[in-house]
């Protein structure tokens, strides 16, 4: 897998169901999920973003994460070239099973977010013993 | 024009927009080689000096390779995107592999002052222009 060669994968802008009130634009972070027997692995890549920036919400079983980036650090500098755009992140999932809300955990390295949601002791599938 | 931030949220909008509108900028185009397109690169100006910055998230540090020489500059390095055991994927859209890029910069740069940092899955190369490269003020007699 590592021998293929990179290639840009253009940053989606968000296009949001209801208009922010400020003019910046919102890109969609790509993101992977993965789902285990007893959480659900939701792996973003939010580059530029500190961890204090991060806000992630669950809320009526929709997660919601929002990433904003620093960019007073490219105070005084002029473009000269530009391949890419540089905007906050945000993206939102419906989850189908139940999370439980006291026990998600996230960390952020290098630019990536994982986030790691338990399933409620419900939704973990039991295994039926057949007599 | 360089930016001055004083409304946070105005500023946001008019710095996007002026990326975008280099986007079709020339400056960098005679210098482009190399094989591969990732990472995708912006570069600014500042003061005397250039700041290439590029999104790498997911990249250690240790999987970095910079090297510069004359006017050009590389940039390889690979990522790998784990995956777990025993879990079914529901989306896939992170990608992994290797890039390999080379840049020539327009200008003439101290290739051995260049400095790079690489916080929060984003690069930084400040690379300061060369001395004599450097425009000089002519005193009129």
């Amino acid at each position: 897998m590592a021998d293929q060669a990179l290639k840009v994968q253009e940053k989606k802008e968000l296009v949001p169901k209801g208009e922010k009130t400020v003019p910046a634009r919102y890109y969609v972070p790509v993101t992977d999920i993965y789902e285990a027997d007893d959480a659900l692995t939701v792996v973003m890549e939010v580059p530029g973003v500190d961890r204090k920036d991060v806000e992630v919400k669950l809320e009526n079983d929709e997660l919601r994460v929002e990433a904003r980036i620093d960019f007073s650090k490219y105070e005084g500098m002029e473009p000269l070239y530009t391949e890419y755009n540089v905007g906050h992140f945000t993206r939102a999932f419906s989850l189908s099973q139940k999370i439980d809300q006291d026990q998600i955990a996230a960390s952020l390295d290098d630019g990536v977010l994982i986030l790691t949601l338990r399933k409620v002791q419900a939704a973990v599938p039991r295994r039926i013993e057949i007599n | 024009m360089a930016f001055i931030f004083n409304d946070p949220f105005e500023t946001l909008f008019n710095f996007q927009q002026a990326l975008d509108q280099l986007r079709t900028s020339s400056w960098l185009d005679a210098g482009l080689s190399g094989q591969g397109t990732f990472p995708p690169l912006n570069v600014f100006r500042k003061g005397d000096d250039i700041v290439i910055i590029a999104e790498v998230p997911g990249v250690k540090k240790a999987d970095l390779r910079i090297e510069a020489k004359g006017d050009t500059i590389r940039i390889a390095g690979s990522r790998t995107v784990g995956l777990q055991d025993k879990a079914s994927v529901h989306r896939r859209e992170r990608r992994s592999g290797s890039f390999d890029r080379a840049i020539a910069l327009p200008i003439e740069i101290d290739a051995d002052a260049i400095r790079a940092e690489c916080r929060d899955g984003v690069l930084a190369l400040y690379v300061p222009r060369a001395e004599r490269d450097k425009p000089r003020a002519i005193a009129i007699k």
